[in-house]
């Protein structure tokens, strides 16, 4: 077309005006660090493996998972979550059920056989004491690197506090077993009934490498209690260890069991199994102080459990137990009222904490024991160079969720011990606070909750309680994630700018600032749903 | 726009695009291959409205139209910003009218077009508030009546904002503009009848009616895509934040639109030969505060003292909207 | 083949063989038989492949005009008097663009005060708006040049407006030779546009252009207008082979040669002048006349030419440059500046008001007595003037002249002597 001059214009010529000189500042794509992630003990990628489940792609999102953590099945089960206390999603209508889609993604990989690849062979070998989650952990991360691994485990079976301290009705043991044997098809040998008495000798004559130290805590404390001789006074370990066995205990009918943790109810609930028709917690504190789940609580409650708050036992008989009222003082802790109470019951379970048993460390130079624990250092090494520790026997918070994170994180540093060298995790991104989030652009979409048994089987059965979500469901929960601080391509940049200055890069590819044309107007950053764009000033 | 089921999309249809929907459910806008009929090098202000809504609308209709796309501009801003000689931003065939009588011009566009047999070629004229609402009214009106075949988008930043924010035909109650200055007994501009462009459309009968604002891009596609391929004369009102003109922020675009929708303020619905036949609900409902208190051409309102008097009569021409088009009332296939 | 037909009907018959594809119309008198000729034909098939658009007001009617013809349309419209006011900011973005528009004007005087019949102020308000301005002298003539004007502005991408004298021609029944279909299928090849609105080859028509090349664009429409004072004459001759008649052109000259007197004007009123011209050359006055055709491109050189051998020249025009003289006027003088003689403008017509025979013989001699004011008012009533003067001087609020002067006429509108 032969155009007039200056009064037709061709397509395209505003290109020459590059409009990015206006700019007082710019945008840039920046990665946060979602809540989650943060708070998982495991240090779990949480979002990165839901970001893979959202798209029905579960065998890459369960390979992301098992990167940092080989028990998902187990841990969807008994982990408590506070990743989901920490989930963005909460502040807009409830968090995302995370431990239930980590669970459905644990029994897909179960049902689906999904196997570890062992690494290439160093030819370094190391020793693991004990075979709980943080020993599997660190053996499973060491086969990883190729390092040959060698458990002993002192029990007649692995899996440590998950098989001998959570009872079947919260991990059933087909899911325990599974995730073990996937360990140990990776190479990973496990030696049962193998109690190391004394680790020096065993340095010593064995020559391992390395050591992981992952007893747990499995020493019941006690209290002292003046008690008739027919009085049936239990600690709660032992009893599940024999339900475990198959030799339950008689606990009769009223039992009472004394203490304020997760073992506290997990024992009553085992004796409600049993066949006791009452089944009584007796805790010197009240609701709120408990350290026990609340979680769980409420599952005990549901059960039929009952509680006496502010209580201490003070004498037992064989049929009658005296108990003594307490008070809150203004600090929190339990003071004695003075004041007394009978109450029928045929056995007293205690469960009041755990120690660590560490006599077999007695030879072993340069360790350091603090409050009964052994203190070990950021890079999880005790006293003594080349003995790594953690779980329940090293000073943290008990949980499994945690044991495994130690385990993790002593095989990498093992494994940098074992070349020489020394292992720096990777530097931590600016929180992805909720304050950041566009949270318009998120469809309402309410958690889905886990159907549970209902009362009568749960009452009578060791059947698991809480169920899992099937795939409609888990699907739904892991798109109700907001990808907090890391961008999920979701356009709206890319749409938002009224210059068209951002590129798309394709799928799995993400966008790029176009900032010849850029003007800094910030609507990407305001309407990015996931606050994953900020703006920085121009240096001019 | 037509009621959606929730169905697990993570961000559903709010945001532009969702790797997880099936493509034909994305937005143009999230396509790589959309027209981006508005490009890059324009002189439009930082976070502008009107720019991002011509781009939307453009787009949506290059889509719907399969490309074959006339479109003919009034004097205003998006005209003056987008084809300052040597350059031009416009990636169709563009032409720029006089300043009232754009849909006129398309009508000749569009007769042309039936003269020629050339019935894929689909025509739409743009006009600010100005341009549409005032001086362009007598054009407009004759294109209705005739019902000649053309898409009319009226952009409504609610002022002559190219020539300085002035006050226009549609400017809201109490606005200040350079011609209706906060001083004074009553600052901002006067509590009129108002003039509601869409109502006006729909008294003429016309095959479709609708209002939309960038803040719901979804709603907008759907509508424009929807008039673009219906034959007869078509009305599409746009409301568009001037961050410049209504003294918001920049970045706040999309929010200050948001929440005049939410509000009320602005009503998402369509009409078809003159009866509305739906809405677009609003999902979270605000008081008009909350949107007055963005743009600082309403700040009289709030300081020196809090003037209760107007902020409920604002809070009403919002209720009987919400009243008058349901706008709390779901939607149900 | 001749048909006894109003000139309205002429043009329409002649304008719908020239084959446009859009036609606007919004009445004004007294255009409007052209164009309602025109609907006739669209609505029953007789002229296919046109859309006919009644628009809502003139500025609709260019509006839609210029659309259709950016749009690679042939369109066309007509109006007059106030109508061309009321689309001016049209006319000019028409010719800014270059849109090869032809439009009809039946010329009308502009009110206040409110005025149906001919005089030229309509055209002349829009000389210099950038359209070619061609005035018909005959319906003959008003017919021919809308053929001939489709060809110019599609050319040169200029829009153009032929003018013929409302009522006077356009109302009037006359013998006319029409055109035939292969005539003009033959002559008028079909519009190729200079710029589109196209999909396929999208650009941005009506860029902003700021003072860095607004000179510069003004600049090539005055040279288009340049160009156009070549092609009108070689097109009026193509026309007459094809045809056979002659019409157009830039000017027309009627015993100029060797005149002492030459009398020059626009349209129809030539023909009154040049049957005063043979009575007085009858009676051994030296005096000839000029029809011009061509107003806008002016044809300085062909006017200066024709004037070459007169002593004095009499412009007659029915238009009013208020406050000053004469508009034809000034363009003649313009043209014949090199040679200083005496150029008398008069102001006759205004209005409709009729020009006779008689008071051409006696004005011409009048001129040729140099006994001519400067500026002359033809016909004029000075007793009305002189008594609405004593009226205004008199007292302030004397009332709208208008009315005061019919009243002291007694509503006679037109005074034929």
């Amino acid at each position: 077309m032969e155009k007039p001059f200056a009064i037709t214009l061709d397509v395209g010529s505003s290109l020459a005006n590059h409009t990015g000189s206006w700019r007082t500042e710019r945008p840039v794509y920046v990665d946060r660090l979602p809540p989650c992630n943060h708070a998982c003990p495991a240090g779990e990628n949480i979002q990165g493996w839901l970001y893979y489940a959202e798209s029905g792609d579960y065998l890459r999102a369960w390979k992301s998972l098992v990167e940092n953590n080989p028990l998902p099945a187990i841990m969807g089960r008994v982990c408590y979550h506070p990743c989901e206390t920490g989930c963005n999603r909460a502040q807009l209508d409830q968090p995302v059920n995370i431990h239930a889609v980590e669970r459905f993604l644990g029994d897909e990989a179960i049902r689906r056989g999904w196997q570890f690849t062992p690494g290439t062979p160093t030819g370094k070998r190391v020793l693991v004491v004990g075979s709980g989650p943080s020993g599997l952990s660190a053996a499973y991360q060491l086969a990883r690197f190729g390092h040959q691994v060698i458990i002993y485990e002192a029990g007649p079976a692995a899996g440590g506090m998950m098989r001998f301290g959570i009872p079947k009705y919260r991990l059933p043991r087909e899911v325990l077993d599974a995730e073990i044997a996937r360990i140990t098809d990776m190479g990973v040998s496990i030696h049962l009934n193998t109690h190391v008495d004394d680790l020096a000798r065993v340095m010593q004559e064995e020559k391992f490498d390395a050591v992981f130290l992952a007893v747990g805590a499995h020493v019941a404390k006690r209290a002292y209690i003046p008690a008739g001789d027919a009085a049936k006074i239990l600690d709660a370990l032992a009893v599940l260890r024999s339900v475990e066995a198959g030799e339950p205990p008689l606990l009769g009918r009223r039992v009472l069991v004394y203490g304020g943790g997760n073992t506290a109810l997990d024992v009553a609930r085992t004796a409600k199994r049993l066949g006791a028709t009452e089944t009584l917690i007796v805790y010197r504190r009240n609701r709120e102080k408990m350290p026990a789940h609340d979680s769980e609580v409420q599952e005990a409650l549901e059960e039929g459990i009952q509680f006496k708050w502010l209580s201490t036992i003070k004498k037992a008989t064989d049929t009658t137990f005296t108990v003594e009222k307490m008070r809150l003082d203004e600090k929190g802790f339990p003071q004695p009222t003075g004041e007394f109470e009978t109450i029928e019951g045929d056995s007293l379970v205690l469960a009041l904490g755990q120690d660590v048993d560490l006599s077999f460390l007695e030879r072993v130079d340069g360790l350091e024991i603090v409050d009964g624990v052994v203190k070990v250092s950021a890079r999880m090494m005790t006293g003594h160079a080349g003995v790594f520790a953690g779980g329940d026997m090293v000073p943290a918070e008990r949980t499994v969720t945690v044991a495994v994170g130690h385990g993790k994180k002593a095989a990498r540093n093992i494994d940098a011990y074992l070349r020489s060298d020394v292992y720096n995790g990777p530097t931590k991104h600016e929180l992805a606070a909720f304050d950041k989030l566009n949270t318009w652009y998120y469809s309402d979409a309410p958690l889905t909750v886990q159907p549970l048994l209902d009362a009568a089987r749960r009452e009578s059965t060791f059947d698991e309680v809480v169920k899992g979500l099937d795939e409609n469901n888990a699907l739904f929960e892991a798109r109700r994630c907001l990808s907090c601080g890391n961008c999920f391509e979701c356009d709206n940049c890319y749409g938002v700018c009224p210059d068209n200055a951002v590129l798309k890069l394709g799928a799995g590819k993400r966008f790029e600032f176009n900032y010849d044309y850029c003007k800094g107007c910030g609507m990407c950053a305001a309407e990015c749903p996931c606050g994953a764009i900020e703006m920085v000033p121009e240096t001019i | 726009m037509p009621f959606e089921q929730i169905k697990f999309y993570q961000t559903g249809t709010f945001t532009v695009g969702n790797r997880l929907l099936d493509i034909s459910d994305r937005a143009v806008q999230s396509d790589t291959k959309r027209s981006n009929a508005l490009n890059s090098g324009h002189r439009a202000c930082r976070g502008c409205g009107e720019a991002l809504g011509a781009r939307y609308a453009v787009d949506a209709a290059m889509r719907a139209a399969n490309k074959n796309l006339i479109a003919v501009n009034a004097t205003g801003c998006l005209e003056v910003f987008s084809t300052p000689y040597p350059e031009t931003s416009w990636q169709v065939a563009w032409m720029h009218s006089l300043f009232g009588n754009a849909s006129a011009v398309a009508a000749g566009v569009a007769a042309a077009m039936k003269a020629k047999g050339r019935k894929e070629v689909r025509v739409i004229a743009q006009g600010g508030d100005g341009g549409t609402a005032d001086i362009g009214m007598g054009c407009l009106s004759g294109m209705f009546e005739r019902n000649d075949d053309v898409l009319y988008i009226c952009y409504d930043n609610e002022a002559y904002m190219n020539t300085g924010v002035q006050r226009s035909g549609t400017t809201p109650a109490a606005a200040r503009t350079a011609t209706t200055p906060s001083v004074g007994p009553e600052p901002g501009n006067t509590f009129g009848q108002g003039k509601s462009l869409p109502l006006i459309a729909m008294a003429h009968h016309i095959p479709y009616v609708a209002t939309a604002s960038v803040a719901n891009l979804h709603d907008l596609e759907y509508k424009v895509e929807k008039a673009t391929v219906i034959h007869g004369a078509r009305y599409i009102h746009v409301h568009v934040p001037c961050p410049l003109g209504w003294g918001s922020e920049p970045h706040d675009t999309i929010k200050v639109a948001r929440a005049a929708v939410e509000s009320g303020l602005f009503p998402l619905f369509e009409a078809e030969f003159g009866d509305v036949t739906a809405h677009t609900p609003i999902r979270r409902p605000q008081p008009v505060e909350d949107y007055l208190k963005l743009q600082k051409r309403f700040a009289h309102l709030f300081r020196p003292v809090r003037d209760e008097i107007r902020l409920a009569a604002i809070q009403s021409i919002a209720d009987r909207n919400i009243q008058r088009f349901g706008l709390l009332e779901e939607v149900t296939r | 083949m001749f048909k006894q037909i109003e000139g309205s009907r002429a043009v329409a018959e002649t304008v719908a063989l020239c084959r446009p594809q859009v036609i606007c119309a919004y009445p004004i008198t007294p255009q409007t038989h052209i164009v309602e000729a025109l609907g006739e034909m669209v609505k029953s098939g007789e002229l296919a492949g046109c859309e006919f658009v009644n628009v809502e007001s003139e500025f609709g009617a260019l509006s839609v005009a210029i659309g259709a013809s950016a749009a690679g349309a042939r369109s066309y419209t007509a109006t007059a008097s106030q109508g061309l006011l009321f689309m001016a900011e049209a006319v000019y973005n028409a010719s800014g663009l270059g849109l090869p528009i032809v439009m009809t004007i039946g010329n009308r005087a502009i009110g206040a005060p409110i005025n149906i019949w001919n005089d030229h102020s309509d055209s002349m308000s829009m000389r210099d708006a950038g359209w070619i301005q061609l005035f018909a002298e005959t319906n003959q003539e008003a017919a021919d040049l809308h053929i001939q004007a489709f060809r110019l502005a599609e050319e040169l991408s200029c829009p153009v407006m032929v003018c013929m004298d409302g009522f006077i021609l356009t109302h009037a029944y006359d013998r006319i030779d029409l055109a035939t279909q292969e005539q003009v299928d033959g002559w008028l090849p079909p519009y190729e546009p200079q710029q589109v609105l196209d999909p396929a080859d999208p650009v941005s028509i009506g860029a902003m252009v700021g003072p860095d090349a607004f000179a510069e664009v003004r600049y090539l429409a005055h040279h288009k207008q340049l160009r156009a004072l070549e092609r009108i004459p070689v097109l009026s001759r193509e026309f007459f082979k094809t045809f056979g008649r002659n019409s157009g052109g830039l000017l027309r000259t009627y015993h100029t040669d060797g005149a002492e007197t030459v009398v020059v004007a626009l349209g129809s009123v030539n023909g009154t002048i040049q049957e005063a011209v043979d009575e007085l050359r009858a009676d051994g006055v030296s005096i000839g006349s000029i029809s011009i055709c061509s107003y806008r491109p002016f044809p300085l050189a062909d006017v200066q030419a024709a004037l070459a051998d007169a002593k004095r020249v009499v412009v007659l025009e029915k238009s009013l440059a208020v406050g000053l003289g004469g508009m034809l006027a000034t363009d003649v003088q313009m043209a014949i500046q090199s040679r200083q003689r005496r150029v008398y403008t008069v102001i006759a017509g205004l209005g409709g008001r009729a020009i006779t025979k008689v008071s051409l013989m006696d004005l011409f001699r009048q001129a040729r007595r140099d006994a001519l004011e400067s500026v002359t008012f033809l016909d004029l009533n000075w007793d009305a003037i002189t008594r609405q003067l004593a009226r205004e001087t008199a007292v302030r609020r004397s009332g709208p002249i208008a009315e005061n002067i019919l009243k002291d006429l007694g509503e006679l509108s037109s005074r034929i002597a």
